[in-house]
């Protein structure tokens, strides 16, 4: 079933509606969720109130927005905070990863490749806690040893960093390595002709043809570490990042107040992701 | 020797083994400075390990590489005084024409403004001046191959290596191409290693062409000598178009020899110098523009061999047409069809003749079998 | 010739510092964050307390789980849940993304494209809120059908089993759907049209040339939904309430609340053989392996 091929015009239109219907059922909860958050209420339910902004700008008790909103903007500095170490940290693995696998031919490189996709497959649960036990191994060895407090390794912000960049070099290690791939290497054999040395080739053809890739590879890695809940969940210490904290609220009984952050929360991807689209076109 | 008369390029016994394969087997070659230097051969015949070698990006198994009569064995890829085309030019895609062009250039350090002058100086010279700011995409690909061949030449490289650079673009750029190659080589005056698998671009463009084959150079001389006097089956075969048979001796007086076809044909031919004797195995290359066509046998009188037969296929290809002549046994001959219009009414089944002097066989001993 | 020699060292060493600096971080990674700690996971696993900071090595832990029924009751709720979830999830988006991948054209398919897309670029946590408010007693759709006349009072359709699904399936929708628009836009579109010419027909041709060309995708979409389903913490807690009994759960209660993290390890290893189980078992029975499906 193609379009060149003549189909009955109720069945298209069948498939057309199912297709409409899936659209629907991804859009509904964004969409409500987006539109609560000018609900002039203190629940984020019906019936609807009135618009209001106050969600976002309101600075007196019951509404204050997210704005005025001080642990939700410190959530969201730790959050950033986390997403630009995370990304960093993946990114340059990520780009030695791929160098690694597609310019060696060594032994044990098969073995490690398939090492390198495992984290994909574990559960970010487990991954969560198998860190956490373990750094907690060596702070208490550490400690017994020469009395000595690791607090790095104790849950907290590095712990937090380390969980979500084990399994976010994955996913940068994959993306880079797809465009090295697709690069062409007479180009550097070509620059060592003209007078380069091994080094200057890698830092003036490789990588600018790599650096898409690269800048790809940290915007997902930074949405990925945003969003991440399961392993941060289990390493979190007590700065939360912003998934975190809206859980710990969202537990206590949920305000439109996060749903504006929410609304934030979109904004801010859909820009980023949009950069990012715009950015992968142009070069 | 003194350095004006010194070889730009020397290639001593080089031989590169990969594993237990010989890629390239004891080849020895030098090129005088300012000429035209081809190396001709089918895929996988060794020539782009030749060229690799010279340019660095292999070590010789044993062997040296001369240029300017001092071995650059030693001389890592980036600092040897040769620089080379890439077979699909290698331009760098991130960056412009002029950047492309200047590369070299800033990595020896060279100020920018001295860089941007000679890029404009190189520019004008190939004919393409003020495209430095378009990139590497918005060029067509004669304009492509002259900026590949100008990033080199800025450095002004005792020999530029070109890698069969013509092999992707279309039959009528390749044609161009040919000729500007040429008129750009003359106009550098630099020495041109040219390596290609297509014998027209060697024939037309080379002072001196080497024939290779399984690792070896089979011949070299100048594209004449090759075309008109093939050392080897493999050259005869490979240069120019011919009409092969295989047969025995049967008579041998000085260098004419005559040979008894394996489809019972008698030819006449030569062998100079190649010792063949009576009942040796031996293969008979002739052209098919050395073959005369004819309606009648008297016409071929003056020829010494002559066969009867009717036209099996007609190959027109405007000057380059060419009929197919099958005598009494079946076996087909390519001859090259005359445009001077008398046999334009030429037709298939038609019964011809053909003849060509028996000086125009060219014997060789058969290898095998 | 001996400086040659030297020549051939040289390069060969500046080539072994390479592959050395460019290991050093992939090992680093490597075994300090994913192969020693889950080593170190499996050990606390078979260490049983005896008493204040006295411990003894057995498989007491495994024991306890094996003999309590809800824990492997919920073990196995955890583990049908989330085949029933990828499996729907598979359903629903195969017929999707055909029609991007086959059916539109150009600006239309990439907008179609990165719609699909966009749901994924906000938090699990936001996306699962959107459905507490459409689905709770207070929610849009109760208040909805209360509107329209088809119910009587506030419904309450959250915290059961279907809530989770639709949450399990909405939040892993992506990862289906990217793998399969890729593998079936490689599929040429002459493959299906000489299909049609051979005389087949539209399910035939599905059965016959779709779907198996499909299989790659499917594979590294399903194993992704699977892995993504099973380790879920969010969706299940959220959607299902406190008692919605999901494997995840039990790990983190064992580990934060309780604090029993030799119990919270043998849950956690468990889960990791099961993920892993069923991942080879369904590589297996595909024929594909985890460099082709995830590299």
């Amino acid at each position: 079933m193609i379009p060149t091929i003549p189909q009955n015009p109720l069945i298209r239109v069948a498939y057309g509606a199912y297709v409409a219907l899936f659209f629907l059922y991804l859009a509904l909860p964004l969409t409500v969720v987006a539109v609560f958050a000018f609900n002039d209420s203190q629940f984020p339910s019906l019936p609807w109130e009135g618009f209001t902004l106050g969600w976002f700008f309101g600075s007196e008790r019951p509404v204050i927005g997210v704005f005025h909103e001080d642990p939700i903007l410190r959530a969201i500095g730790t959050s950033v905070t986390i997403g630009l170490a995370v990304s960093t940290l993946s990114v340059a693995v990520g780009t030695t990863n791929a160098f690694l696998f597609n310019r060696y031919q060594f032994r044990g490189r098969g073995l490690l490749y398939v090492l390198m996709l495992l984290p994909l497959v574990i559960p970010g649960i487990v991954l969560g806690i198998s860190i956490l036990v373990f750094s907690s191994t060596l702070a208490n060895s550490a400690w017994d040893a020469a009395e000595i407090d690791l607090q790095a390794l104790r849950p907290g912000l590095v712990l937090v960093i380390l969980g979500q960049f084990s399994f976010v070099t994955t996913i940068a290690t994959l993306v880079i390595a797809a465009r090295l791939q697709k690069f062409d290497r007479t180009l550097e054999e070509a620059a060592l002709n003209l007078g380069a040395n091994h080094l200057t080739a890698v830092r003036t053809i490789t990588l600018p043809y790599l650096a898409p890739a690269m800048i790809g590879a940290f915007v997902v890695s930074f949405l990925m570490s945003f969003e991440n809940f399961n392993t941060t969940l289990m390493l979190v210490g007590s700065d939360s990042p912003l998934t975190i904290a809206m859980f710990d609220r969202l537990k206590l009984g949920s305000t439109p107040l996060l749903n504006a952050v929410s609304l934030l929360l979109m904004l801010g991807s859909s820009v980023l992701a949009l950069l990012m689209i715009a950015f992968q076109r142009r070069s | 020797m003194t350095a004006s008369t010194l070889p730009d390029l020397e290639c001593d016994c080089l031989t590169k083994h990969f594993g237990a394969s010989v890629a390239v087997d004891d080849v020895s070659f030098s090129v005088p400075a300012g000429s035209f230097f081809s190396v001709l051969g089918p895929s996988g015949c060794g020539k782009t390990t030749i060229m690799r070698m010279i340019a660095g990006f292999l070590e010789p198994t044993s062997g040296d590489i001369r240029i300017k009569g001092r071995s650059v064995l030693d001389v890592p890829p980036n600092k040897r005084p040769v620089n080379m085309v890439f077979q699909h030019l290698a331009l760098f895609p991130m960056m412009n024409i002029a950047d492309n062009i200047g590369y070299g250039l800033r990595r020896k350090g060279m100020a920018k403004g001295e860089i941007a002058r000679k890029v404009d100086e190189v520019l004008d010279r190939i004919g393409l001046p003020g495209i430095g700011t378009r990139r590497v995409d918005e060029l067509s690909g004669g304009q492509k191959q002259r900026v590949a061949i100008a990033r080199c030449m800025v450095l002004e490289p005792d020999v530029l290596l070109l890698d069969e650079p013509l092999g992707a673009l279309d039959l009528k750029l390749r044609e161009h191409m040919k000729i500007e190659l040429k008129a750009l080589q003359a106009a550098f005056d630099t020495t041109f290693v040219y390596i290609t698998h297509d014998q027209s671009e060697a024939l037309v463009m080379s002072d001196q062409i080497a024939v290779m084959n399984t690792g070896r150079f089979e011949q070299m001389g100048t594209a004449r000598d090759l075309y008109y006097r093939p050392q080897t089956a493999f050259v005869a075969g490979f240069v120019g178009d011919a009409n092969r048979w295989q047969g025995r001796v049967i008579r041998a007086e000085g260098e004419a020899l005559e040979i008894k076809t394996d489809g019972g044909l008698i030819l006449r031919g030569v062998g100079p110098g190649r010792g063949l004797g009576i009942g040796d195995k031996a293969e008979v290359f002739v052209r098919p523009e050395a073959i005369r066509l004819a309606e009648n046998t008297a016409q071929l009188s003056h020829f010494d061999t002559q066969i009867s037969g009717h036209v099996s296929t007609i190959l027109f290809n405007g000057a380059a047409s060419r009929v197919i002549v099958a005598d009494a046994s079946g076996a087909e001959i390519e001859v090259t069809l005359p445009q001077s219009g008398e046999f334009a009414h030429l037709s298939r089944g038609m019964t011809v003749h053909i003849g060509w002097s028996g000086e125009q066989g060219n014997c060789f001993a058969a290898q095998g079998r | 010739m001996l400086c040659r020699a030297g020549a051939v060292t040289r390069m060969r060493a500046g080539q072994k510092l390479g592959l050395i600096l460019l290991l050093t971080p992939l090992l680093l990674w490597l075994s300090l964050l994913i192969i020693i700690p889950h080593i170190d996971l499996f050990l606390l696993s078979l260490r049983e307390r005896v008493g204040v900071r006295q411990y003894e090595t057995s498989l007491a832990n495994y024991t306890t789980i094996l003999t309590e029924p809800l824990y492997m009751v919920t073990f196995a709720r955890t583990a049908i849940m989330s085949i029933l979830a990828t499996a729907l999830t598979l359903l629903i988006a195969f017929p999707v993304s055909y029609y991007i991948a086959k059916m539109v054209r150009g600006r239309a398919r990439s907008v179609l494209f990165l719609m699909c897309l966009i749901p994924f670029w906000v938090s699990e946590l936001v996306r699962t809120f959107g459905w507490m408010i459409l689905l709770r007693e207070s929610g849009v759709i109760s208040g909805l059908l209360q509107w329209a006349g088809l119910a009587a009072g506030p419904v309450e359709m959250l915290y059961n089993d279907a809530s989770i699904m639709v949450g399990l399936v909405y939040t892993s929708m992506l990862f289906m759907v990217v793998p399969l628009v890729t593998t079936l836009d490689s599929l040429d579109d002459a493959v299906i049209e000489a299909g049609y010419d051979l005389g087949g027909s539209g399910p035939s041709i599905l059965r016959e040339i779709v779907i198996p060309h499909a299989v790659p995708g499917i594979v590294s979409g399903s194993i992704v939904v699977f892995m993504l389903s099973l380790g879920n913490y969010l969706t299940p807690t959220m959607l299902g309430g406190k008692d919605s009994l999901w494997f995840t759960q039990m790990i983190y209660s064992q580990f934060i609340v309780r604090f029993n993290w030799e119990l919270g390890a043998a849950f956690g290893f468990m889960l990791l053989v099961l993920s892993s189980l069923i991942v080879w078992v369904v590589l297996r029975m595909t024929g594909q392996t985890l460099e082709k499906t995830m590299g």
